[in-house]
């Protein structure tokens, strides 16, 4: 892991700069000061809760956990994060690691600020009050996600978490989805369950009525984000990490995304954000062993 | 003053097969393992198990005593998801009503308050339509009309729960992190079918003191009957008593591995009374 030191000021680059090279020049800058994917995946994923305010920030993973956690530290201040387990917690570092014995994350330095046990996460979703970033086994082209089964429900081939809270949130809440390795087998034509509501279902049920609470904002995976601002609400490439290239990212999707004619490249941290990533938030680097370079 | 304390042989005693179980805790989280223990080792069958599932539901599926599963998701926590629950569902072994979490929490507060249904949007455009057909699309009534999704409140027969203390009369509290849907699975379950399971009993005037106040939230009006069991959660978190058995569930997931290894993990861990698993637990 680099000094965050070394990080010359001139790093910082500002959001949506446009590079048709596929990121290069960015991501010569990137190597030449050390910035890593993983690094480059969480700040992407703060920028997703940019504008929130004071709600529930609800990111699920350690790469999600880290950008919320980011995003509350600079600035988004208002935001609210959990521990993972039944509090909200005031500080922003992070206390990762094995379970202490009685199952608690306890941590003498935990500031405490709310007591959230399960039931009232149901308060914050069905208010409207908490932007949640899910995983997804499956994707489609309008952010329909499956993550309970692959198969035939009734039988499946592979059975995997369940439905889990997927349905409730997309249809009350903002969501967006983390995906650490994107490929064809993620990014499918049609996901074989819809555990997650996407933009076609939920226009379908009327995006002024039944889901006027629906959003699905954003999708970042390893190799790029992607938002819906299209007209049909298909998913749209929105940056490229680093390095990546439209080629890698068209590969990488069994649907056609929709590509701009100029792609922005994805922000690479500032020297405050590398110092906040590298010592305050992720000191012992557990970030770059779910996203290598 | 009324005595509640039964046994785990007198809460299976008192189920029949066929019955809708609702079973406490939270994955792998403060469950009422040695009453599942006692119904792996029943004669019981065609159990529709209700659950936010650990290895509860995955015990039970290997034991051949589940039918039909209501849940939204089952896992171990450190290990992500149940493998007897998998095991069950892609052979085609049980039947299923997918939900979301909060399907769960509605269905079990409609059973509580007495109302055939609660109003949600938690389903809308999702396929739990499709693949849970309990559930029913209606119209608000009112001048919105407004689509909504009505989640029909559980028919049980049967909730069990583990708290940390409990009274001889079914007063308990929890001394963790969450109480999670034990309050609520109880008062869901008719009177006669609602089990705790405690850590330790302890005398009325001694129970407030054991933790805060407001965490004193199972009354004895929520319950019929009392197994102390200590370890009775093993080997799943009851914090603060104890962290969960890492080691030991580790051993219980690769039993799923093969009808040999789910063998020689029911010999060593299921057929023998609890007090025994309790004092082979302590010698590990």
């Amino acid at each position: 892991m680099s000094d965050p030191i070394a990080v010359p000021p001139g790093a910082a680059i500002p959001a949506g700069a446009p590079d048709l090279a596929g990121g290069g020049d960015i991501a010569a800058l990137a190597a030449e000061v050390g910035i890593t994917r993983a690094e480059v995946c969480i700040v992407a994923v703060a920028e997703c809760f940019r504008g929130d305010g004071e709600i529930l920030a609800n990111p699920i993973g350690l790469i999600p956990v880290l950008g919320g956690r980011l995003a509350r530290a600079t600035f988004e201040p208002l935001l609210c994060c959990t521990d993972g387990e039944a509090q909200l917690i005031a500080n922003d570092e992070i206390f990762p690691g094995p379970e202490s014995p009685g199952g608690l994350t306890a941590s003498p330095d935990k500031v405490v600020e709310y007591w959230n046990p399960y039931r009232s996460m149901f308060d914050w979703v069905w208010s409207g009050r908490r932007h949640v970033m899910m995983g997804a086994t499956q994707i489609d082209r309008y952010g329909n996600q499956n993550f309970a089964a692959i198969g035939d429900y009734a039988q499946p081939k592979v059975q995997l978490l369940g439905y889990r809270g997927a349905p409730g949130n997309t249809i009350n809440c903002v969501t967006s989805y983390w995906i650490p390795k994107q490929g064809p087998r993620v990014f499918v034509e049609s996901v074989d369950t819809v555990t997650g509501v996407g933009w076609d279902r939920a226009a379908a049920l009327g995006l002024d009525s039944a889901a006027r609470f629906f959003e699905v904002r954003r999708v970042v995976t390893n190799l790029a984000t992607y938002d819906f601002d299209t007209p049909d609400h298909r998913m749209r490439l929105r940056s490229l990490h680093p390095g990546v290239t439209v080629d890698e990212v068209v590969a990488a999707s069994a649907f056609e995304v929709v590509v701009p004619d100029e792609v922005p490249t994805s922000r690479l941290p500032t020297p405050d954000e590398l110092h906040l990533i590298r010592e305050v938030l992720d000191p012992r680097n557990l970030r770059s062993s779910e996203v290598s370079d | 003053m009324t005595d509640k304390l039964i046994t785990e042989d007198d809460v299976v005693a008192s189920l029949r097969s066929g019955m809708t179980i609702a079973i406490g805790g939270w994955g792998s989280r403060r469950k009422p393992m040695s009453i599942v223990r006692a119904i792996c080792r029943s004669s019981l069958t065609d159990l529709t198990v209700l659950s936010h599932a650990g290895p509860d539901l995955g015990l039970l599926c290997a034991s051949g005593k589940v039918r039909r599963a209501i849940y939204a998701f089952a896992t171990l926590d450190t290990i992500p998801l149940e493998p007897h629950f998998r095991r069950a569902r892609e052979s085609g072994a049980i039947t299923d009503e997918p939900l979301d979490e909060g399907l769960v929490h509605l269905g079990l507060q409609a059973a509580a308050w007495r109302v055939p249904f609660l109003p949600t949007r938690v389903g809308l455009g999702s396929d739990l339509l499709r693949d849970n057909p309990t559930l029913r699309s209606i119209t608000s009534p009112f001048d919105d009309a407004e689509s909504l999704l009505a989640m029909p409140a559980f028919q049980l027969d049967a909730a069990i729960c583990h708290l940390n203390r409990s009274d001889a009369r079914g007063n308990a509290m929890f001394l963790g992190p969450d109480l999670y849907w034990d309050d609520l699975m109880l008062q869901a379950a008719p009177t006669g079918g609602r089990f705790v399971s405690t850590e330790q009993v302890v005398p009325t005037d001694a129970l407030a003191s054991e933790g805060c106040i407001h965490q004193l939230r199972i009354s004895r009006m929520m319950v019929d009957g009392v197994v102390e069991a200590p370890g009775g959660a093993h080997f799943t978190t009851c914090a603060p008593d104890y962290g969960r058995d890492e080691d030991f569930q580790k051993e219980y997931a690769a039993s799923a591995s093969s009808p040999e290894a789910w063998l020689a993990f029911r010999t060593a861990w299921i057929d023998l009374p609890e007090p025994d698993y309790q004092k082979k637990v302590a010698s590990r």
